[in-house]
């Protein structure tokens, strides 16, 4: 009697776990799988890729992508120091004001200052592009399922569209992208970049160096959270054992008792 | 029970004006329980802890939270980003909601199992069914606080239902928005509902207690407890079990949090709302499911809204509609049957509430509907005239005597138990 009780917490618990991930999975792509490696329960980023990855995003995606929710201080993560910081946002002209004289005014960006996007809003966005909208970044990888699957899989998946399918103007074949039309011109051919370290800049590897940037601005505290993780998995798996082998000491007389 | 059976003198004094010290002594130490509860029994004190760890982290989130259209998106990534161990906290809360709901679900089928809804625990039974129509109340609106798309559209649908109800139904979406669209005034309502209501969980918990209190715990036998050599006092016999089940359940909790914090959550709530764009699926969190495929799988819209909601409204009858007099499913051979396959039919709506309501799952989604209530409404009415149940033990201390042990692995775990 017991025993097919006893599967019913996990029966619980794992159809709570497959059903969203059944219904998160949707589409009708497959993607290109990758050893990513912040995934995995000791996860952390790679630093050189992340740098490689953002020198890529400035180069290539930054015409017209956003990265409204990274501040030139979040770099620090990326492995740059202050001065490094501070030289990366003095690139940039950022909007500041209004000064005494009530007047808006450019200046040198500071780390303080978020990475500035490429166009002032939406509908900016919209007439430079024919009608798309090129989303923020920022989050991209976890706002799509697989996100760094996806990410990957979608910069290098273009394709001639199949015989007989026909491409609208201003759309692009991508095996990727659900419906495979996609607004979005080809962004990577191979060699788009050019690497200070001489890292290799084929079509694969810039999108690899991509998808790492972007997986840490999506979720920045990924490695602070897994190491924090491990230790509270320690702790508790401990204090499990410690609190069973209590409790068979407190119930002992209980036990004794009936047996 | 008297006040100078504390040794400290302060304690004493206090008591003696105020029992609390007593009544604490009373109803959580000396607390009599029967001995034999299993570990189903844990999930009463986890939901508990569990509502608790909900209201500190909520109150804390909403220190940094902004309830606005043009923020609440950001001022989330800012606490993600920005506030000192936010993403820990942001996590922990929308974890919680989902663990929540696993406890509170595991709590509930148990009370069916076990008969736990019968006389005289009827209004506890009822209560908690209160509870629970407040916690998908409560999690509905927080789902919406993030202002994703999923907050957006989910909002959206769900207050739609509304407009179903005959003459009165437009007039009460627009009382519930605020307006003429999901917009800034339903977030702001239902932050501040969202706020309140788990107070208002915390007043009916109590009542569900008190209720619990009045008759102690049912137990797996589901027969009454005859006295003293039945029972243990809750401390520290029970205090350590719901201990040690707390210290796995945190274990279970901390593994999602940190390791896989996005995996109950949708992508497209990563997606600021956008009134423009409907997603391609809008699904409800997965605790919604089942009932969310209730109200798919009938055609017409008010009939599906009344079928949700009957939903939950068939489990506050349910201890008139059961008037088996045995308790315990374990001595009730046939209902045993029916119960797990009132388990699986659950599980099948829930999976039904996450696929399209297309072709087969459509066909699927109905049967599992009708199946529902045709369990409450048919299968457990006649049951408990029809079913004849396997002898009693004669107490929780006394071994069970004649031939009842037919079942093999019937027999096995009221001896285990009993002796």
């Amino acid at each position: 009697m017991k025993k097919p009780i006893l599967t019913l917490a996990a029966a619980v618990i794992s159809a709570s776990f497959s059903l969203p991930a059944l219904s998160a999975g949707g589409g009708d792509v497959i993607l290109r799988q990758e050893e990513w490696s912040f995934s995995g329960p000791f996860g952390t980023f790679n630093k050189a890729s992340m740098q490689r990855g953002f020198q890529a995003y400035k180069e290539v995606c930054a015409g017209c992508h956003s990265m409204n929710y990274i501040a030139f201080r979040n770099l620090a993560d990326l492995g740059y120091n202050e001065a490094e910081i501070k030289a990366i946002a003095a690139e940039y002209e950022v909007e500041d004001g209004p000064n005494d004289e009530g007047e808006m005014f450019m200046r040198n960006g500071i780390p303080a200052d978020r990475i500035p996007a490429p166009y002032p809003n939406e509908l900016a966005a919209r007439a430079a592009n024919n009608g798309a909208y090129p989303p923020d970044l920022s989050l991209i990888v976890k706002a799509r399922a697989n996100g760094a699957d996806y990410l990957y899989s979608l910069l290098t998946s273009y394709e001639d569209a199949p015989a007989g399918t026909v491409v609208p103007e201003g759309m692009y074949y991508n095996a990727a992208y659900s419906g495979h039309m996609i607004a979005m011109p080809q962004p990577l051919y191979g060699d788009d970049v050019e690497y200070a370290d001489g890292a290799d800049t084929s079509m694969d590897a810039v999108a690899k160096d991509l998808v790492n940037f972007m997986a840490w601005a999506a979720e920045p505290a990924l490695e602070e959270r897994k190491r924090m993780g491990v230790a509270v998995m320690i702790f508790l798996v401990l204090l499990s054992g410690l609190s069973f082998g209590a409790m068979r000491f407190i119930w002992a007389d209980v036990k004794k008792a009936e047996a | 029970m008297s006040a100078n059976q504390f040794k400290n003198p302060v304690v004493r004094w206090i008591d003696h004006r105020l029992p609390i010290f007593s009544f604490l002594n009373h109803e959580a130490t000396e607390y009599p329980t029967p001995k034999n509860l299993n570990y189903f029994w844990n999930f009463g004190s986890l939901a508990g802890i569990s509502l608790v760890i909900m209201i500190i982290t909520g109150i804390v989130l909403s220190m940094n939270y902004t309830a606005h259209v043009d923020y609440a998106f950001d001022s989330v990534e800012r606490i993600m980003r920005d506030v000192n161990h936010g993403w820990l906290l942001r996590y922990i809360h929308m974890n919680g909601a989902s663990f929540f709901f696993i406890v509170v679900f595991i709590h509930i089928f148990r009370g069916l199992y076990y008969g736990s809804y019968k006389a005289p625990r009827e209004l506890l039974w009822m209560l908690g069914v209160v509870i629970l129509l407040l916690m998908m109340a409560t999690a509905f609106m927080g789902y919406v606080l993030p202002w994703g798309q999923m907050s957006f559209w989910g909002a959206t649908v769900i207050t739609n239902l509304f407009s179903a109800l005959p003459f009165v139904g437009e007039g009460i979406v627009t009382w519930l928005w605020g307006g003429f669209s999901v917009d800034n005034p339903t977030l702001n309502r239902f932050f501040s509902l969202h706020y309140l209501l788990p107070f208002v969980i915390v007043g009916v918990v109590i009542l569900h207690l008190v209720a619990l209190h009045r008759f102690g715990s049912n137990n797996p036998l589901g027969i009454d407890t005859r006295g003293p050599q039945d029972t243990i006092p809750f401390h520290p016999y029970y205090t350590i079990k719901d201990f040690f089940g707390l210290s796995v359940f945190l274990t279970f909790f901390a593994a999602a949090v940190f390791f896989f914090p996005n995996f109950m959550g949708h992508p497209d709530n990563y997606i600021p709302a956008n009134a423009l764009q409907t997603p391609a699926h809008i699904v409800p969190e997965w605790y919604f499911l089942p009932f969310y495929a209730i109200l798919r799988a009938v055609p017409d819209k008010l009939g599906g809204v009344l079928a949700m909601f009957g939903a939950i409204a068939v489990l506050f009858i349910l201890p008139w509609l059961d008037s088996s007099p045995v308790r315990s499913g374990r001595f009730r051979p046939i209902f045993k049957i029916f119960f797990w396959v009132f388990f699986a039919d659950c599980l099948v709506l829930g999976y039904i509430g996450a696929m399209p309501a297309e072709g087969i799952y459509v066909v699927i989604g109905r049967v599992a509907t009708v199946w529902y209530f045709l369990h409450f409404l048919l299968i457990l009415p006649i049951l408990s005239v029809a079913e004849t149940p396997r002898p009693l033990p004669q107490s929780i201390s006394t071994p069970i005597f004649g031939g009842a042990g037919a079942m093999a692995g019937a027999a096995a775990a009221p001896k285990r138990k009993v002796e």
